[in-house]
C-alpha cells in the first residue's frame, strides 16, 4: 500500500479529528463542541481552572493518585489470589462462584457502601477503582496460571522444587504473559470508572472525574470534551508504561 | 537382567501395578502388572513396548510423579515416596522454563535447593561445554532446535547429579537427522560419566543403538516379557549384522504383541 501501517497510526487519529473539525464548523453538531474549542477548553483548565483556582495539574494529579492507589490495591490483591485459586482446584471451587456473582456488579453499584464504610475520600473513590481492575486482573492470573504447561512444574518437582518453589518460580513466571494482559486490561477499566469513583464525593474540590460533572453543571460541554480528552491522555500514557514493561518483562517470548 | 554377585542393584521395582478408574466410563483401567526390575549402577537400559503400553507410566512412577497401586520402587533400597532430585527426568518435549535463558535453565535446581550461585554458575558453565551449548547460554529456549532444547533439557537435569536418569522418549520430537545425532551424543555422554540409564522409546533401532539391555514390555497391560542382551560394542553401527539380526529379534516380538493385541 502507498503507506505503512505505523503511518496509519498517526494519520487515522488525524482524519478523525480533521471530521470531527469540518462536521462542528458547518454547523452540523449542534451544542458539541469542535476540537479546537476542546483544546481551548484544555488551555482555560491549565490557566483558570474549573471552578476557577482548580487548575488542570491539579485534577490530573488528583485522578492519578486515585488510579494508581486502586489500581495498585487491586494487583496486590488480585494476582496472589488468583495464583493459589489457578494452583488449587478446592480453592478455585470455593471462590470461583462468589466472584462470578460479585464480577457482573457495575462498581458504580457500591458507591453507597464506599461512602458508608470508608467516607468521603481516596479511599472511597479508589475502592470504587480497585472493583474496576481487580476482576479482570483476577480472571487472566487465574487462566494463565491453569495454562502453564503441566510437566513444567512436574519437571519442577524432579529437580528439586518444593511447592512453594513452583508457585513462584514457575506459575508465576509461566502465567505472566496472561497476568500482564489482566493488568493492562485492568487499568484501561480503572480510568473508565474514574467518573463513577469521583462520584463518591471529593473533598478537596479537585479530580478530572469532579471536573467533568461541574462542567456538566454549568452546561460547559468544551470541558466535558476537555476533560474526556485529558483522561484519554492519561489513560494512553499508562498503557505505553505497562506495555514498556512488558516488553522488557516477556524477552522470552 | 544379570546381576553381578555382590552388586546391589541401584534401582529396584517389585511387583509394581497400576490402574486408574477411567473418569468417562468409570471403567478400571489396567496399565501396569507385576513390574519386577532391577536396575545396576552404570547400566543403560532400554525399554520398548506397543505404543500407549505404559512405558511412560512406568517411568513417572520410578520418577514419582504417580503413585502405583501396588508394589514398590526402591533407589538404593529406599522406598521412592515422591519426586526428588536423585531420579532425574527428561521428557520428550523438553519441558525448559520459556522464561529462563539456557544457563538459568541449567541452573534451576541448583538455586532452588540452595546452592550458592558462583558454584552453581560454575558447574552449570562446565556441563554446556560437554553439551557443546557454551555460545549459547545467553539464549533462551524458543531461540533453540530442538535438539539443542533436549540438551539443555539434559544438561538441567544432570546438573542436580541424579543417582539415574530417566528418559521418556526423548528424542521423539526430533526430525531423523538431529535425532541419529543426539543417539550418538548419549551414546558418548554415557560412555564418559558412566551414568545410570532407563531409557524408554517406541524405536527398535533406537533401543539397539543405545542399550546394554532392551525389555520389551507387553501391551496394556504392561509387563517385562522379554529381555534381549546387546553385547555390540560401542560406538554401534547400524548396518552391523549383529545390529540388524537383534534389531529383527525385537521387532518380530513387537509384531507379535501387536497381532496379540488385534485378535
Amino acid at each position: 500500500m502507498w503507506v505503512s501501517s505505523t503511518k496509519w497510526k498517526v494519520i487515522s487519529p488525524i482524519a478523525a479529528i480533521l471530521l470531527w473539525q469540518l462536521l462542528a464548523s458547518a454547523g452540523l453538531l449542534g451544542k458539541t463542541p469542535s476540537p479546537w474549542q476542546a483544546v481551548e477548553g484544555i488551555w482555560f483548565l491549565i490557566d483558570t481552572g474549573l471552578p476557577p483556582g482548580y487548575r488542570l495539574w491539579g485534577h490530573a494529579g488528583a485522578s492519578l493518585a486515585r488510579v494508581l492507589a486502586g489500581f495498585a490495591a487491586a494487583c496486590l490483591v488480585a494476582v496472589p489470589i488468583g495464583v493459589l485459586m489457578g494452583w488449587s482446584k478446592h480453592l478455585d471451587a470455593v471462590l470461583d462462584p462468589l466472584v462470578e456473582a460479585v464480577r457482573p456488579v457495575p462498581p458504580l453499584a457500591w458507591l453507597p457502601f464506599a461512602v458508608l464504610w470508608f467516607g468521603i475520600g481516596l479511599v472511597s473513590s479508589s475502592f470504587i477503582i480497585f472493583l474496576g481492575v481487580f476482576f479482570p486482573v483476577l480472571l487472566n492470573t487465574v487462566s494463565g496460571v491453569k495454562s502453564v504447561d503441566p510437566r513444567l512444574p512436574e519437571a519442577a518437582r524432579t529437580l528439586g522444587a518444593s511447592e512453594a518453589t513452583i508457585l513462584g518460580r514457575v506459575l508465576v513466571p509461566g502465567a505472566s504473559p496472561s497476568i500482564i494482559t489482566g493488568i493492562r486490561i485492568g487499568m484501561g477499566i480503572g480510568w473508565m470508572t474514574l467518573v463513577a469513583a469521583e462520584m463518591t464525593g471529593v473533598k478537596s474540590g479537585y479530580g478530572l472525574g469532579y471536573m467533568i460533572l461541574t462542567a456538566r453543571d454549568y452546561a460547559r460541554y468544551d470541558l466535558v470534551a476537555s476533560g474526556i480528552i485529558v483522561i484519554g491522555l492519561l489513560g494512553f500514557a499508562m498503557d505505553t508504561c505497562i506495555r514498556l514493561v512488558e516488553k522488557r518483562l516477556l524477552r522470552w517470548r | 537382567m544379570e546381576i553381578k554377585a555382590g552388586r546391589e542393584p541401584l534401582l529396584e521395582l517389585r511387583s509394581l501395578s497400576k490402574s486408574f478408574v477411567e473418569a468417562r466410563t468409570g471403567k478400571v483401567l489396567e496399565v501396569l502388572s507385576d513390574v519386577d526390575l532391577r536396575i545396576a549402577p552404570g547400566t543403560f537400559t532400554c525399554l520398548v513396548g506397543p505404543s500407549g503400553c505404559g512405558k511412560t507410566t512406568l517411568l513417572r512412577i520410578i520418577a514419582g510423579l504417580e503413585t502405583a497401586t501396588a508394589g514398590e520402587v526402591l533407589l538404593e533400597g529406599s522406598p521412592v515416596t515422591g519426586p526428588g532430585p536423585d531420579r532425574g527426568l527428561v521428557f520428550q518435549e523438553y519441558a525448559l522454563f520459556p522464561w529462563r535463558t539456557v544457563l538459568k535453565n541449567v541452573t534451576f535446581g541448583p538455586d532452588v535447593s540452595g546452592e550458592t550461585r558462583a558454584g552453581a554458575i560454575a558447574d552449570a558453565r562446565e556441563l554446556l561445554e560437554t553439551m557443546g551449548l557454551s555460545t549459547h547460554e545467553d539464549l533462551y529456549p524458543r531461540e533453540l532446535s530442538g535438539g539443542m532444547k533436549q540438551r539443555v533439557a539434559i544438561a538441567r537435569t544432570l546438573a542436580v547429579k541424579p543417582k539415574v536418569l530417566l528418559m521418556d522418549e526423548p528424542f521423539a520430537s526430533l526430525d531423523a537427522q538431529a535425532r541419529n545425532a543426539m543417539q550418538e551424543f548419549l551414546v558418548e555422554l554415557w560412555l564418559r560419566t558412566g551414568a545410570t540409564i532407563v531409557f524408554v522409546t517406541h524405536s527398535v533401532d533406537e533401543a539397539v543403538f543405545l542399550g546394554q539391555e532392551v525389555l520389551g514390555l507387553s501391551r496394556r497391560p504392561a509387563r517385562i516379557v522379554q529381555r534381549f542382551t546387546c553385547d555390540l560394542a560401542y560406538p554401534r553401527n547400524r548396518t552391523d549384522p549383529g545390529f540388524t539380526a537383534l534389531r529383527a529379534r525385537i521387532l518380530e516380538y513387537l509384531k507379535q504383541e501387536l497381532v496379540d493385541d488385534h485378535a
